[in-house]
C-alpha cells in the first residue's frame, strides 16, 4: 500500500461514534442562512454533550453557495472557523462534493480549522473522489466517504464503490441514504456488504433521513452489525424530513447499552433550547417529504421543489415524483425548475 | 470518398489537417471533418496500433502508430492539427507543431493557447498558433453567458453541466476539479462574467441521459428582459449551425431581484445538447459539442487561411 500509515483507521473510543450534521445537512432546511452566532451556540452545546464530530458546511458541501443550491448567509469558512474556536474536544468535519467543491476549497477549509473531510459522490461514481482523498491525506485530515443515494445501487456494487474510496485513502465509507428510501433489510444488506469488503481496513458509516421514518431504526441495525460511525442532527434538522435526530439516537443507544459517550440530557437541552428557537421549519414527515422517501428522491430537493411548485403553479409531489422517474441525482437541483416547466406545459396542453 | 481531392476542379484546394489521438474523440472528429468543404484530414496519428487507426484507414485516411516523428516527416506537412490526446501529450507536442508552423487546435486540458468558443471569440484568435477548446460544459454554456453579457453587465454567472456517467472518461473522473476550475475561468474570460462558477454532475441513469446544461446569470434590476431573451435566442441559432442538437428546453426564465442574490435578478437558460451520432452515441452531447466546436474552429481557421492565400 502506498499509504500504510495514513490509511490506518482512526481510533474510536465507544461502540459507536456519532457525527452531528445539524450545521451541514441542517443548512438545507435553513435555506443556508446559518449565522456565526447560531453555529457557535450549537457547537458549544454539542461539544458539551460529548459529540465528537460536528459537521459544518453549506448543505451541498464546500463551494455549494450558488444560484443552484442557494447562497450562504455567512461564508462557510467563517462558520468553520467559528466552530473550531468553540469546540474543546469535538473535531470539525466538512463536506466536499467533487464537481461542486474543489481541492482548493478543501485547503481553505483546512486552514479555517477543519479536521475531517467527508467526500461525497453519487453511489456509482466513487472514481471522482481519489483526487480529493489524496489531498486530504496530504493535509493530514481524517477522511470519510459518502456514497450518496445508496438505495440506487445493489449492495455488492455499493461495496465495490466503497473499495475504490478506501483504496484512495478513505478511512470510513458511508452508506448514505440521501433519499431516506432504504428499508431496514435494504440498509442491513448494504452495511453487511461494505463491512465484508472493507471492514478489515476501514470503519463503515451510516447517514440516514427520516422521510420514511426509518433513520433511527436503520441506525440500530447499523450498530448491531458493526457500523461504527452514525450521523444525526439536533431536532432532525436536515434535508427532506430531516436526519435521524441526534438526541433520539443518544437516548435509544443508551437504552440499548450501546456506548456513544453522549450525554442524553445535555442533547435534549441542546435540541430544545439552542436549535429549536432558530428553526425556520421543524423538518417533518409531510406529504412532500414522504414522497421523497417513497419515490427515492434526493432529500435536498424539497425546498427547491416547493419554490418551483409555487412559482409555476404545479403540485410539489408531482415534481418530486417526476424527479424520481428521471433518476435525478444529488446536485441536479437545476432540473427541478425544468421539470416544473415541463409539468406546467403538460397541464396547459391538457 | 468525400474527403478526396479532385484535381482540375474549380473548388479551392482543401487545407490539409491531421488528427493526433485516434480515440473516441479523434474518431468522431474525423467523421465530422469528412463532411468539410474546407478541410481534408490527411493523417490520423497514434502511438500504438489501435482500432481508431484502423477506423481511419477504413475511411481512406493515412494512419500511423509512429507518433509525431512520422507526422512531421510527411511532405507536405498538414497545416493544422487537432490534438485529442492528453494534456501531458499536448504539452510535449505543442512546441514541435509550433516549430513546424502547424496550427494546433487543442481538445485536451493543456491550455497552452487562448481558450476559444467559436461564436464568441474565435475571430480574435484566427492567427493564434495554438488554441484551446476549454471544456465540454464550457462549449455548451459560454455562448449563453456571452449572449447575456452583450446586453447587460453580468456580475456573476454559474453553469451546471449534467452528463451521462458513460460519457465521462477516466481522465475527466481522475481530475474533475480541472473541469470546474477551467470552466469557471472561461465563463469569466470568454463569457464576460465578472465572476464565474461551474458545477458538473455525472448521472448513471439508464438509458443514459442526454447532456443537459443550465446557465444562471445575475441581472441588474433594471435589465431589459426582452433584449436578453432575444440575444440568447440569436446565440442558440448560431451554435445550432455547428451543433444541430443544441436546443433550449424552455424560454429563458427571469426571476426578480432578491436580497439573497445581492439585490440582483436572474435569468436561467435550460439547454439540451444531443449529439449528432457521428461516431459517439447521441446522449454523449458533451463529447459531441467538443468535436463539433473544434471542427468549427478548424473551418474558421481554414477559411481565413484560404482567404489570405487568395
Amino acid at each position: 500500500m502506498s499509504r500504510p500509515e495514513s490509511s490506518a483507521r482512526p481510533p474510536i473510543r465507544y461502540d459507536v461514534r456519532i457525527t452531528d450534521t445539524t450545521l451541514r445537512d441542517g443548512s438545507h432546511a435553513q435555506g443556508h442562512q446559518f449565522t456565526s452566532e447560531q453555529v457557535r451556540d450549537t457547537v458549544r452545546a454539542l461539544d458539551r454533550a460529548g459529540v465528537e464530530v460536528i459537521e459544518v458546511t453549506h448543505g451541498d458541501g464546500l463551494g455549494g453557495s450558488s444560484f443552484n443550491y442557494g447562497f450562504s448567509h455567512t461564508s462557510e469558512l467563517e462558520l468553520i472557523a467559528a466552530a473550531r474556536e468553540e469546540a474543546t474536544q469535538a473535531r470539525i468535519a466538512v463536506l466536499l462534493v467533487p464537481g461542486i467543491g474543489t481541492v482548493d476549497d478543501l485547503r481553505r477549509a483546512r486552514d479555517a480549522g477543519a479536521d475531517i473531510v467527508r467526500v461525497a459522490t453519487h453511489c456509482t461514481e466513487a472514481d471522482v473522489s481519489p483526487q480529493h482523498f489524496g489531498v486530504a491525506r496530504d493535509l493530514g485530515m481524517e477522511t470519510v466517504g459518502f456514497l450518496m443515494m445508496a438505495h440506487r445501487t445493489p449492495p455488492e456494487d455499493l461495496a465495490k464503490q466503497a473499495r475504490i474510496m478506501v483504496d484512495a485513502g478513505c478511512q470510513c465509507p458511508y452508506v448514505t441514504d440521501s433519499a431516506g428510501a432504504l428499508l431496514m433489510h435494504e440498509a442491513r444488506a448494504r452495511f453487511e456488504a461494505l463491512l465484508a469488503e472493507v471492514g478489515d481496513e476501514a470503519w463503515v458509516g451510516y447517514h440516514g433521513h427520516q422521510n420514511l421514518s426509518l433513520g433511527v431504526a436503520n441506525s440500530v441495525i447499523a450498530a448491531e452489525v458493526g457500523v461504527k460511525e452514525i450521523d444525526g442532527s439536533l431536532c432532525a434538522l436536515g434535508a427532506g424530513s430531516g436526519n435521524s435526530p441526534t438526541e433520539v439516537l443518544a437516548a435509544v443507544f443508551d437504552r440499548l447499552g450501546v456506548t456513544t459517550g453522549l450525554d442524553v440530557t445535555a442533547l435534549l437541552d441542546a435540541a430544545e433550547d439552542v436549535v429549536r428557537p432558530y428553526l425556520h421549519r421543524w423538518p417533518k414527515m409531510d406529504r412532500n417529504a414522504i414522497t421523497q422517501g417513497w419515490a427515492g428522491v434526493y432529500s435536498s430537493f424539497l425546498l427547491h421543489a416547493e419554490h418551483a411548485g409555487e412559482r409555476y403553479k404545479v403540485p410539489v409531489p408531482d415534481i418530486l415524483r417526476r424527479c424520481g422517474e428521471l433518476g435525478l441525482v444529488g446536485g441536479q437541483e437545476d432540473m427541478i425548475i425544468d421539470v416544473a416547466l415541463e409539468l406546467a406545459r403538460e397541464r396547459e396542453q391538457g | 470518398m468525400s474527403g478526396a481531392t479532385l484535381p482540375g476542379m474549380s473548388e479551392p484546394a482543401k487545407v490539409p489537417a491531421a488528427i493526433v489521438g485516434p480515440g473516441n474523440i479523434g474518431t468522431d472528429l474525423l467523421a465530422k471533418l469528412a463532411r468539410s468543404a474546407r478541410i481534408e484530414v490527411t493523417a490520423m496519428v497514434g502511438v500504438v496500433e489501435s482500432e481508431g487507426l484502423d477506423r481511419a484507414r477504413a475511411m481512406g485516411v493515412r494512419a500511423s502508430a509512429e507518433g509525431l516523428d512520422w507526422l512531421l516527416a510527411q511532405d507536405p506537412l498538414p497545416r493544422m492539427v487537432f490534438e485529442a490526446t492528453s494534456a501531458k501529450a499536448h504539452a510535449a507536442n505543442a512546441p514541435r507543431y509550433a516549430e513546424a508552423g502547424i496550427r494546433a487546435i487543442d481538445l485536451t486540458p493543456a491550455h497552452l493557447g487562448p481558450m476559444v468558443c467559436p461564436p464568441v471569440n474565435m475571430p480574435e484568435h484566427l492567427d493564434a498558433p495554438n488554441v484551446n477548446m476549454i471544456t465540454c460544459g464550457g462549449q455548451a454554456t459560454i455562448p449563453i453567458v456571452a449572449a447575456v453579457s452583450r446586453v447587460v453587465p453580468v456580475a456573476y454567472a454559474e453553469i451546471v453541466a449534467s452528463t451521462a456517467s458513460r460519457s465521462a472518461g477516466p481522465g475527466t473522473r481522475a481530475n474533475i476539479d480541472e473541469f470546474t476550475q477551467t470552466t469557471a475561468r472561461a465563463v469569466e474570460e470568454v463569457g464576460g462574467a465578472e465572476r464565474g462558477k461551474a458545477i458538473i454532475i455525472l448521472n448513471p441513469v439508464e438509458p443514459p441521459m442526454i447532456m443537459r446544461d443550465t446557465v444562471f446569470c445575475s441581472l441588474p434590476p433594471e435589465a431589459d428582459h426582452d433584449a436578453v431573451a432575444a440575444s440568447v435566442h440569436a446565440m442558440v441559432e448560431r451554435v445550432q449551425q455547428y451543433v444541430p442538437g443544441y436546443t433550449m428546453r424552455a424560454e429563458p426564465q427571469f426571476d426578480p431581484p432578491r436580497q439573497t442574490w445581492g439585490g440582483r435578478g436572474r435569468v436561467a437558460v435550460f439547454l439540451e445538447v444531443k449529439g449528432n451520432g457521428d461516431y459517439l452515441p447521441p446522449y454523449a452531447g458533451n463529447l459531441d459539442i467538443m468535436t463539433a466546436a473544434a471542427a468549427q474552429v478548424g473551418e474558421l481557421v481554414a477559411a481565413d487561411m484560404t482567404e489570405v492565400a487568395a
